[in-house]
């Protein structure tokens, strides 16, 4: 039998506490730093090695 | 029994009850704790040693981007090694509060992690350094999770022997990457830190010797006992002392390096002769300690001297081999 829009799930699923919450924003912020920082390094290194950046000899 | 029967069966406990897996309790100390901070700024820190002392220099942001690379190699390494031996770290009271044997990370997600850490750090070496320098980075993170971790810390108590040489790459990392090639300064480089591994994590282990037995690891004083031990310790110190002054014989370093050389080698046979002599856990303690600086000073001394030009008051005969 198919669910009608308005009935509410009776299994409300993972519901994180305020510890996991915390825990997960920080995990995410860290993980936007580390994406950042990485972007930076590559635009960095781009700059410096001109447009042949992945032209190397082997 | 059918198939549609079979089905039915393995299908029943998903029809019963959703089962969720367990939110994550990780926090972003825990996956710093993964990467090994301290063993991966002793990695960090003879890489640019390595990288300094080379003939060759990189433009500073490559020079800062490699080094950066080689960190993130080390420190997956690290997250592998704590993947594979969670079952070791957890009987052990130096290592049982370590993100995966604590359950804090899922060993699946430490593994993950590693693996994809050491892809990125090898493929950006090699895209924007060298293969050389890659192909290094990659051997050794091989090295010390596979060939180490995996194979000789269970096998053999020679392990952190040929193991050592995993803690020995990155200065040739650092040169390789400068430079794109392998130079006998930086195999000289090499060679300290081969040397330096056995007297340092044997010092170590001869008062965890409790530890390893229960855990199961066979480290040289729970297979030989603790007077072999000491008698190794003092034969490796031997060994290293002259191996620690050969850039200053071979011309690659100047008197100032020598001089801290022959100090620190005469310091660290000093100390294995009064372990050897008398078994003290206090003895063995000043050693690790002490073995820690040895290390560092002499690393530190070829950078000052390279930054300062004195490596330019070397022996002379050494410089037929550059």
């Amino acid at each position: 039998m198919s669910m009608t829009m308005d009935e509410q799930p009776t299994d409300r699923g993972i519901v994180l506490t305020e510890e996991q919450k915390r825990r997960r924003r920080a995990r995410s912020i860290a993980i936007a730093l580390a994406l950042g920082v990485f972007v930076a390094l590559v635009y960095a290194v781009t700059l410096v090695k001109g447009p042949g950046v992945l032209v190397r000899p082997l | 029994m059918s198939l549609a029967s079979e089905s039915a069966e393995l299908a029943s406990p998903l029809r019963g009850e959703i089962v969720h897996a367990e939110p994550s309790m990780a926090g972003v100390d825990d996956y710093l704790a993964l990467l090994k901070p301290r063993v991966m700024s002793l990695v960090v820190f003879t890489a640019l040693v390595g990288m300094v002392v080379a003939p060759r220099h990189l433009h500073p942001v490559l020079a800062f981007f490699a080094l950066v690379c080689i960190a993130v190699g080390a420190g997956a390494a690290g997250a592998l090694n704590m993947w594979y031996d969670a079952d070791i770290d957890a009987v052990m009271t130096r290592t049982a509060a370590r993100p995966v044997p604590a359950g804090r990370i899922q060993p699946g997600e430490a593994l993950a992690f590693g693996l994809v850490l050491a892809g990125f750090a090898v493929t950006f070496l090699g895209l924007m350094i060298n293969w050389l320098a890659a192909g290094l980075l990659a051997f050794t993170i091989f090295f010390y999770a596979v060939i180490y971790t995996m194979w000789l810390k269970r096998s053999t108590p020679q392990n952190i022997v040929i193991g050592g040489a995993a803690g020995a790459f990155p200065p040739m990392i650092g040169w390789a990457a400068a430079t794109g090639g392998i130079g006998l300064e930086s195999i000289l480089l090499f060679l300290i830190v081969f040397f330096w591994t056995p007297p340092h994590f044997w010092a170590l282990s001869l008062y965890s010797v409790e530890e390893y037995r229960r855990a199961g690891v066979p480290m040289l004083p729970v297979v030989a006992g603790v007077d072999e031990t000491r008698r190794q310790i003092l034969i490796y110190s031997i060994l290293l002392a002259p191996v620690g002054a050969l850039p200053w014989l071979l011309g690659y370093a100047g008197l100032a390096f020598g001089l801290i050389a022959i100090a620190g080698g005469l310091l660290m046979i000093g100390l294995s002769g009064q372990l050897y002599r008398r078994p003290e856990k206090r003895t063995a303690k000043k050693l690790f300690g002490i073995s820690i600086l040895y290390l560092f000073v002499l690393f530190a001394a070829l950078l000052v001297e390279h930054w300062l030009n004195l490596h330019q008051f070397g022996l002379p005969f050494g410089r037929v081999f550059s």
